[in-house]
């Protein structure tokens, strides 16, 4: 069942001097087991919208639908709703806190009250899920490297078995392999656990490879969503609001200016090469 | 004298090239892990035989994937860690000696990753001038210098702001700023641009770039994105605390399986003029801008 987000509005500090509003009549539908992207520059509501998916925000208006039922009416049950939605916060790894790296991921599941074989067996395939190989798994999980400790805190939220997972940033402050790995072990976890994915960026690139759709905020409202093609057409809208298109779609498009009938709505690196070689012998067998 | 044959060639907008701005000679630094009763469980070497030489007024880019020892490396500049073996020369100042710390200091400025964590002054001209005070730099010439490093990262409107109030950027630009009011010659900046947003690294980078061009200061930038490396003097890549491959960015960049090997990347424009050279479009090696791709794309069209 999908996520509903019926005319919500969050408004900070209602009625005083400091009143802000960051999420301005948002109207979404986020579909089971899709890969959604969500993009904005800092401030645009990005991380106050998905703080409203797991009820940790209440809108001061609208409502928000999860399997049908309003997630703030008196008789749901919104701890069973954290267990499905699963929030990785920015630097999850800051978050870590038990002795060993196989502990720290019983957390989760042993709080909802699962039998210890459950949770014992749900850590373990979280942390397979992950990559982590079993020699890491009684290590102090501040011994492990950057993009390690990350994996587990992930792994931590995995292991509550989550319908939907929502990943802030997922990739800052790791090296370019370190995301690279981090992005396609998401995009593993997508199509193993059949869950729906909302990952928060700044990146457009990573976002264009990965997501099969994009929902842009500007301002705390939702500026653009569609599939990445049709979101990053948008070029000049883009810019406008101080986000870029993905490099190969920036360069598409200065091509498709010189009057070369190329596709300028690619977003990956593959198609863009095929279009450009492509372009290229055209024009070579034409002279 | 030297003093003087500097202000000259500064003044003709020559850069001189045979002073020493930092200078390492196998320098090697060791962590050492102990268990709880303080045995000996293992030695890390984090930087390992570095042997580097840093001119003045160079704007130095340092690559390295997490764990490369790129940070350890960089937190030698300022004499926060000191070396195991081997020795660095800091303006000419040998960072083990006690007494050069102060000097040093002065010298090279170090800019960290996280804006929450060097900002200390509730207004922002009280945070830049936080350092020139703690040098005994008299109050009329510290205002001088706050105004002068504000305007020079272009935070000179916000000056009575309140740094909470700032983006990520605003506020790496007021910690370079902070730096800059102590007038130092050189500044290490270990990746400024990790935490903040697209807009904010550029804002960033522009002011970084601005300090060595114009002020000719010397910039030693360590990050991960690529795209902040194209418009250094020369740029370092570490693996394993060793400096493992060295040269412009033209040089670096064309070497994309070397580097994916040390777990980086390139450009990703010059990831695609790499793959169109593949598939058999004469392309040039080590493009780094889109302008660049753009002018070969178009003579090769024509």
């Amino acid at each position: 069942m999908p996520i509903i987000l019926n005319h919500v509005n969050c408004i900070y500090e209602e009625g005083t001097t400091m009143e802000v509003a960051a999420l301005k009549d948002v109207n979404l539908v986020l579909q089971d087991e899709q890969f959604i992207g969500l993009i904005g520059h800092t401030g645009s509501g990005k991380s106050t919208l998905v703080q409203h998916l797991n009820g940790l925000i209440k809108p001061t208006g609208g409502e928000i639908y999860f399997n049908g039922e309003d997630i703030h009416d008196d008789d749901f049950d919104r701890k069973k709703l954290r267990s499905q939605v699963g929030l990785v916060f920015q630097y999850p790894e800051h978050q870590l806190f038990e002795v060993d790296v196989f502990s720290d991921v019983c957390f989760g599941p042993k709080n909802l009250g699962l039998p210890k074989k459950e949770v014992e067996l749900r850590a373990y395939e979280a942390l397979k899920m992950v990559g982590l190989e079993d020699e890491f798994f009684y290590q102090s999980p501040f011994d492990l490297s950057g993009g390690q400790k990350r994996r587990v805190a992930i792994a931590g939220v995995i292991a509550m078995k989550p319908q939907v997972l929502i990943l802030d940033e997922p990739t800052a402050g790791l090296d370019p392999k370190g995301r690279e790995e981090i992005l396609n072990m998401i995009r593993d976890l997508h199509e193993k656990m059949k869950c729906t994915i909302i990952l928060v960026s700044h990146s457009m690139d990573d976002v264009a490879d990965y997501a099969e759709r994009i929902i842009v905020m500007n301002h705390g409202e939702v500026f653009l969503d569609g599939t990445p093609k049709e979101v990053f057409s948008h070029k000049q809208e883009l810019e406008e609001i101080g986000l870029a298109v993905p490099t190969v779609t920036d360069i598409m498009h200065q091509v498709k200016e010189l009057g070369y009938p190329v596709d300028e709505s690619v977003t990956t690196l593959s198609d863009a090469t095929d279009a450009l070689v492509n372009l290229y012998h055209n024009v070579k067998k034409y002279y | 004298m030297k003093v003087y044959i500097r202000h000259f060639l500064q003044k003709k907008g020559w850069k001189l090239i045979d002073m020493s701005m930092i200078k390492t000679k196998k320098l090697t630094f060791e962590y050492i892990h102990r268990d709880e009763e303080g045995n000996v469980e293992g030695i890390t070497k984090a930087v390992d035989g570095v042997d580097l030489d840093i001119k003045e007024g160079d704007f130095i880019a340092i690559l390295g994937h997490n764990g490369s020892g790129k940070s350890t490396l960089a937190k030698h500049m300022n004499a926060i860690l000191s070396p195991s073996e081997g020795t660095i020369y800091v303006a000419g100042m040998d960072t083990r000696d006690e007494k050069n710390i102060w000097d040093i200091r002065k010298n090279a400025g170090m800019v960290f990753q996280n804006p929450d964590n060097q900002i200390i002054g509730q207004v922002v001209e009280e945070d830049v001038g936080f350092g020139p005070e703690n040098m005994g730099v008299p109050t009329k010439e510290i205002w001088q210098r706050v105004e002068e490093s504000l305007k020079a990262v272009g935070m000179y409107a916000y000056r009575k702001h309140s740094p909470n109030k700032l983006s990520g950027g605003q506020k790496q630009r007021v910690s370079i700023a902070g730096v800059l009011a102590m007038h130092p010659k050189c500044i290490v900046l270990d990746e400024p641009t990790a935490m903040l947003d697209p807009q904010g690294r550029k804002e960033v980078i522009r002011a970084v770039r601005a300090l060595n061009e114009v002020e000719n200061i010397t910039v030693i930038l360590i990050t991960h994105y690529m795209e902040e490396v194209v418009y250094a003097d020369k740029v370092f890549v570490m693996d394993k605390g060793q400096i493992r491959m060295e040269g412009t960015p033209k040089e670096i960049f064309s070497q994309v399986d070397e580097l994916q090997k040390l777990r980086l990347t390139v450009p990703q424009v010059t990831l695609l003029a790499e793959e169109c050279r593949k598939a058999g479009m004469p392309f040039s090696k080590g493009i780094l801008t889109t302008k660049e791709f753009m002018e070969e794309l178009q003579c090769l069209l024509s």
